[in-house]
C-alpha cells in the first residue's frame, strides 16, 4: 500500500472516493468536483497532505466525495475549524468548501476573519443564491424580489456581494468560475498557486430551488456578450473584444466604450495587483455591465499561519521546555520541618 | 492583636478559632490599588510560612466613579499557622481607604475587629457619595470595633515629598504606605516587596524610590507611633505546619495553565489554545501566551465558536485542542462541542463558571453550569465532566482532563469557577518525575493488504483511532452527520444510530475513573456532606470543625462530575442524610438523586459570594436532625463589598 504514495503522478481518478454521490441530477456541484478533481493532480497534489473542510449545505458535503482528508464540520464555522488545521500543522494543504448562506449568512464573521488574517488557504464558495438544503429559502445573496417559501412575496432585502465582501474583508485574491464553465480549473490553479486566503466565488446553478438564475450570463447564447475573463495585463474586454471597460476619469466609475477595429486605447489593462480595479470590478452592476470572472485581485501578502509560526519560534528562541523549572517559577520558600497533625 | 480587648462568646470562637488564624481585608476604590496591595501582602505571608486563602472581590466596571459605593475593591486574605481552607468569614482587621470602602464593609467585620481607616479621604464629597449623613469616625456609629484613624493621605505625601512627585502621582503611593503598616503588624520583611518594586518600575527608578518610601515611612509609623497604648500590638503568626518540600502561591488561573501544559507534556502533544477574551477565564489565555517554547499555540479568535472549532480544528491535525470560557462563552460552544463527540476528537474545555444566568454576575462566582456541562447539548452527547477543588487543585485536575481526552478521544469538561480562578494559596511545588506519562501515538498502520482502513474501529477502552492528516495510506472523512460503525461512512439507518449512541455512552461512562474516598469521616454514619468544585475549603472546615464537637459528619468531595465514581452510590447509601451545599439551586443533588435515588438535601446559595464556614456548619447541626432543605439568602455579614449598590 506504501507504493501508492511513490512517484506516479495522481489521475483526476485518484481524487475519487467510492461514496455514492448525492447531490440532485444535473446539479452544479457535479461540475465543480469533476472541476476540482482535475485540478489536483495539476497542481501536483498529494491525497494525504491534502484536507477539504466544509461547513453545512448542499456543496459542503464535497469532502465526502474527494480521496483526501476531510472536514464536515458544523454550519458557518469551516473557516475557524481549517484555521486550527492549518495552525496545527501548516504543511497541509487545505481547502474550504462553503456556500452562500454558509460562508456569508451563518458563517460571515469567521469567512470575515480568516480573510482578513490571510490564513493559506483556498476558499470555495459555491453561490447558488438560494438555500438548497432546507428546501430553498432565500439567501443573503439573493436578488432582492426572489420568492422562497420564507418570503412568498419576495425578499426585501438587499443581497450580499461575496467578492466585495472579501476584498472588503482584506483578502488579497479574489477570482469568479461558473460551475461548467471550462476556466473553472484555471482559476482554481491560480487560487491554489496564490500564497494566502484565496477567495473564489462560483456561480452554481441550483436546478431544484433556483434553476437558471446566472442565464443571463452563463447561458450559450449570452455568454459572449455577457460574460468578460479578465486577464494580467490584458485589456478589459467582453463581447468577442467589440467592447471594452474604461474609466470615467470625471465620476471615477467604469464605462462600457465600444472597440473599433482592435483599437483598445482608453480600455483598462488588467492589473491584478491594482486593488481600485478589483473593487470597481466586483461592485458592477450586471446588466449595463458585463460579469467579470476569472482572477481579479491577486496581491499576495505574508500569511497568517507563518506569521505564528515566526513568532512562536522567535519566542521560544534560547528557552529550553523545562517543565520541572515551569512549576518552580515565581517567589518559592522552602518548608524543612516534619509535617506534625493540626 | 486588635481582638485582644474582645472576649470572644463560644459561637464567634468556633467561627474564627483565635490566634492561629487572622483574617485581614483591604477595601478601597477600585483605582487604590486594593488588589495589588493584597497581592502583594500575600506573597509575604507566603513567605513567611503561614497557610493562607485569599478571595479578591472586585466590580465588573474597571474603573467605576471614584468614592462611589459600587466602586469598592476589596480583597481578603485568611493566614495562620494553622491549615487554612477558606478565606475566612470575617475579618479581624479591615483597611478602608475611603468612606464607601468602610461602608460596604464594616458589617462584616468581627465584633471587636479593627478598623484602620484613611481620615484624610473622609471629607465631605467623599461622604456624600457613600451616603454618610454623618461622618462615622467621629461620631459613635464604629463603637463595637477598635477604629485607627490616620490621615494615610498626608502621611503619603509627606513621605514622598523629596521625590518631587505632583500630588496625584504622590496618592497613589498611598497603598505602599498602608501595606508597610500591615507588615509591621504582622512582623514581614519588606525586602522581598522593595526587590518586587524595583523590578516592576526599573524603568521609571523615581517611581520606585517613592513607593518604597512610602512602604518604609508606613512600616516606620507602626514602629514608632504608640499604637500599643490603643490596643495594637505588632503580631507575629507562626509558619502553619506542612509537607516538607519548595512552595510557591498559585491562582487558579496559573494552575489550570501549568496543568494543561503539563498534561500536554505527559502526552507528547503540542498545545493548540482557542480562546476568546471573558471574565474570569481570561487568565488562562494570558498566561498560556506566554508559554510558546512548551509547544503552546495560543489564538484569539474572532468570537467563542471560532476558539472551539479551531481547537476542535487543530486536534482533528493530531494536537491538543484546548478551549476555556466562562458559561455565557460555552453556551456558544455547544454546538462544536457536539461535534468533537461525533467525530470523536480529544479536546479539552475548561469553564470558569461566573454568576448567571446570561451576562449575570461576570466578576462573581458560582457553580451554576453543573447541568450545562453535564447535559447541556442537544442530542444524547456525553461528556465527561471534572471539578477542581481548590487552586492548587486545579494543576491536577488539568492533567486528568488531558488524560481522559486523549485516552478516550473524547472532549472533556473541567469545571472551575470565579473565586477559585483569582484567589491563591500556596502550593506544594510538584515533583514532574512523579507523574506518569500517558504518550499519545497518532495511528500509522496500514490496514492488512485488501482490507479498508476504518476510522471509527475501536480499542479496549472504546476510543477510535487518532490519524493526523498528512498520513499515507489512512485518507478518511469526518464529520457531524452520523456515522456508520467501524467505517465511519454517513449513516442515517435506525440501527447504526441505537448501536452508535450506545458506543458514545458506554465510552464515556467506561472511563477509568478513579473510587470516591471520604475526605473527613468515614463510610456510613449519621450525615454527610457531599460537595463539588470551590465550596471544598468550607465544607471541609465546617465539617473538622463538627467532628472536633463531636458530630457524627463525614465529607465527601466528588472531583469526577461525569462519569461519577463507581462506588459512590453505594457509598451515598451508607449515611442516613446527605446534605449538598452548592453555590446553585441544587444541580448535584439532582444528579445524585437521579442516578441513585438517594435523599440528596441541598443546602443552596446563589449570592455570588461563597459559602462562610459558620453557613455549612449550622447547617450540618440542622440535618442532623431535620431533612429541610434550604436556601440561604446573602449574608450580611460576608463580603458585601461590590454588592448591589447602585448610583
Amino acid at each position: 500500500m506504501n507504493e501508492i504514495t511513490t512517484i506516479r503522478p495522481s489521475t483526476p481518478k485518484d481524487w475519487e472516493t467510492d461514496q455514492e454521490v448525492r447531490w440532485c441530477p444535473g446539479c452544479g456541484d457535479y461540475a465543480i468536483l469533476k472541476a476540482v478533481q482535475r485540478t489536483m493532480p495539476e497542481i501536483g497534489g498529494t491525497p494525504e497532505n491534502t484536507v477539504f473542510v466544509s461547513g453545512i449545505g448542499c456543496s459542503s458535503r464535497f469532502p465526502y466525495y474527494m480521496e483526501t482528508y476531510g472536514f464536515h464540520t458544523i454550519h458557518g464555522r469551516a473557516p475557524a475549524v481549517a484555521t486550527g488545521v492549518k495552525l496545527a500543522n501548516p504543511e497541509l494543504d487545505v481547502w474550504i468548501i462553503t456556500g452562500d448562506g454558509d460562508a456569508l449568512s451563518i458563517g460571515g464573521n469567521h469567512t470575515m476573519h480568516l480573510l482578513r488574517r490571510n490564513l493559506n488557504c483556498q476558499v470555495l464558495l459555491f453561490n447558488n443564491e438560494i438555500y438548497g438544503l432546507t428546501k430553498g429559502q432565500y439567501s443573503p445573496t439573493s436578488r432582492e424580489g426572489t420568492r422562497s417559501p420564507s418570503t412568498p412575496f419576495g425578499s426585501v432585502d438587499h443581497p450580499a456581494k461575496p467578492c466585495a465582501f472579501a476584498l472588503g474583508s482584506g483578502a488579497r485574491f479574489v477570482a469568479r468560475g461558473i460551475d461548467v464553465h471550462k476556466n473553472l480549473p484555471s482559476v482554481l490553479k491560480a487560487a491554489h498557486a496564490h500564497q494566502g486566503a484565496a477567495f473564489v466565488e462560483i456561480f452554481q446553478n441550483c436546478i431544484v430551488y433556483n434553476d437558471e438564475v446566472f442565464e443571463p450570463f452563463t447561458a450559450k447564447p449570452n455568454a459572449q456578450a455577457n460574460q468578460m475573463w479578465v486577464a494580467h495585463g490584458e485589456p478589459l474586454l467582453f463581447a468577442g473584444g467589440t467592447k471594452g471597460l474604461a474609466l470615467d476619469t470625471e465620476t471615477l466609475t467604469l464605462k462600457v466604450v465600444d472597440v473599433v477595429d482592435g483599437d483598445t486605447s482608453g480600455v483598462i489593462v488588467h492589473n491584478v495587483k491594482n486593488r481600485a480595479i478589483a473593487h470597481l470590478l466586483v461592485e458592477m452592476p450586471f446588466g449595463p455591465f458585463p460579469m467579470a470572472l476569472g482572477v481579479i485581485y491577486d496581491d499576495p501578502a505574508p500569511t497568517f499561519e507563518s506569521a505564528v509560526v515566526a513568532q512562536n519560534q522567535a519566542a521560544s528562541e534560547g528557552k529550553k521546555p523545562d517543565l520541572q523549572k515551569l512549576v518552580a517559577k515565581g517567589q518559592t520558600w522552602m518548608v524543612d520541618k516534619q509535617p506534625h497533625a493540626i | 492583636m486588635a481582638t485582644a480587648a474582645h472576649t470572644l462568646t463560644p459561637e464567634e470562637a468556633s467561627a474564627n478559632p483565635p490566634s492561629e488564624a487572622v483574617v485581614v481585608r483591604f477595601a478601597g476604590d477600585s483605582g487604590d490599588g486594593m488588589q495589588l496591595t493584597g497581592g502583594q501582602f500575600t506573597l509575604s505571608t507566603a513567605l513567611t510560612g503561614n497557610d493562607l486563602a485569599t478571595f479578591p472581590d472586585f466590580p465588573a466596571e474597571i474603573r467605576a466613579p471614584q468614592g462611589t459605593l459600587f466602586g469598592v475593591s476589596a480583597f481578603q486574605i485568611n493566614f495562620g499557622s494553622i491549615s487554612i481552607e477558606t478565606a475566612g468569614d470575617q475579618p479581624d482587621v479591615l483597611v478602608a481607604m475611603n468612606p464607601a470602602a468602610l461602608k460596604t464593609n464594616v458589617d462584616a467585620l468581627k465584633p471587636g475587629g479593627l478598623i484602620i481607616a484613611d481620615a484624610g479621604e473622609f471629607g465631605q464629597r467623599n461622604l456624600d457619595k457613600a451616603k454618610y449623613t454623618s461622618n462615622p469616625l467621629e461620631d459613635d456609629s464604629l463603637g463595637k470595633w477598635q477604629l485607627l484613624k490616620l490621615d494615610i493621605s498626608a502621611l503619603t505625601v509627606e513621605a514622598v515629598k523629596p521625590f518631587g512627585l505632583g500630588n496625584k502621582e504622590a496618592l497613589r503611593c498611598k497603598n505602599m504606605w498602608t501595606l508597610g503598616l500591615a507588615l509591621w503588624m504582622f512582623d514581614r520583611d519588606r525586602e522581598p516587596l522593595i526587590q518586587w518594586l524595583k523590578d516592576k518600575f526599573a524603568k521609571k527608578p523615581e517611581l520606585a524610590e517613592a513607593n518604597i518610601a512610602a512602604l518604609n515611612a508606613g512600616h516606620a509609623y507602626g514602629e514608632t507611633a504608640e499604637l500599643g497604648a490603643m490596643g495594637i500590638a505588632q503580631r507575629n503568626v507562626a509558619a502553619a505546619p506542612a509537607e516538607p518540600g519548595l512552595y510557591r502561591t498559585v491562582t487558579g488561573a496559573d494552575s489550570i495553565a501549568l496543568g494543561l501544559v503539563a498534561g500536554a507534556q505527559l502526552a507528547s502533544l503540542p498545545m493548540f489554545y482557542g480562546g476568546y477574551p471573558i471574565t474570569p477565564a481570561s487568565a488562562i489565555l494570558h498566561a498560556l501566551s506566554r508559554l510558546k517554547e512548551f509547544g503552546v499555540t495560543t489564538f484569539q479568535a474572532e468570537d467563542e465558536i471560532a476558539a472551539i472549532a479551531s481547537a476542535l480544528g487543530a486536534s482533528y491535525a493530531g494536537s491538543l485542542g484546548v478551549t476555556c470560557s466562562s458559561g455565557p462563552g460555552i453556551a456558544l460552544k455547544g454546538e462544536a462541542i457536539g461535534l468533537a463527540i461525533m467525530t470523536e476528537l480529544p479536546l479539552v474545555i475548561v469553564n470558569a463558571q461566573r454568576g448567571g444566568p446570561s451576562t449575570g454576575l461576570p466578576t462573581k462566582t458560582e457553580q451554576s453550569d453543573l447541568y450545562q456541562a453535564v447535559y447541556g447539548r442537544n442530542g444524547d452527547a456525553p461528556v465527561p465532566v471534572i471539578a477542581t477543588r481548590s487552586a492548587a487543585d486545579c494543576f491536577d485536575c488539568a492533567i486528568e482532563a488531558v488524560r481522559i481526552a486523549t485516552q478516550y478521544m473524547t472532549p472533556v469538561m473541567l469545571l472551575t469557577d470565579g473565586y477559585l480562578q483569582n484567589a491563591a494559596e500556596p502550593w506544594k511545588v510538584p515533583d514532574m518525575s512523579s507523574y506518569t506519562p500517558f504518550p499519545v501515538t497518532h495511528h500509522t498502520e496500514l490496514p492488512p493488504e485488501g482490507e479498508k482502513f476504518l476510522p471509527y474501529a475501536r480499542n479496549e477502552k472504546l476510543a477510535r483511532p487518532w490519524v493526523k492528516p498528512g498520513t499515507p495510506g489512512l485518507l478518511h472523512r469526518i464529520g457531524g452527520i452520523e456515522k456508520a460503525v467501524d467505517t465511519g461512512n454517513l449513516d442515517y439507518s435506525p440501527k447504526n444510530h441505537q448501536a452508535m449512541t450506545d458506543i458514545r455512552r458506554d465510552k464515556v461512562l467506561g472511563i477509568d475513573v478513579p473510587d470516591q474516598v471520604v475526605g473527613a469521616g468515614q463510610a456510613g454514619g449519621k450525615l454527610v456532606v457531599v460537595g463539588w468544585g470551590s465550596t471544598y475549603g468550607p465544607i471541609t472546615t465546617a465539617v473538622r470543625r463538627a467532628r472536633t464537637k463531636g458530630l457524627d459528619v463525614s465529607h465527601i468531595h466528588i472531583r469526577h462530575i461525569w462519569p461519577l465514581p463507581k462506588n459512590l452510590g453505594e457509598l451515598l447509601k451508607s449515611y442516613d442524610h446527605i446534605l449538598v451545599p452548592e453555590m446553585n439551586t441544587g444541580q448535584l443533588k439532582t444528579v445524585l438523586r437521579d442516578q441513585y435515588l438517594v435523599n440528596a438535601v441541598p443546602l443552596n446559595k446563589v449570592s455570588g459570594q461563597p459559602f462562610t464556614i459558620a453557613e455549612i456548619e449550622a447547617a450540618i447541626t440542622r440535618h442532623l436532625s431535620s431533612d429541610a432543605a434550604e436556601e440561604l439568602g446573602p449574608d450580611d455579614t460576608q463580603l458585601p463589598s461590590t454588592e448591589a449598590v447602585n448610583p
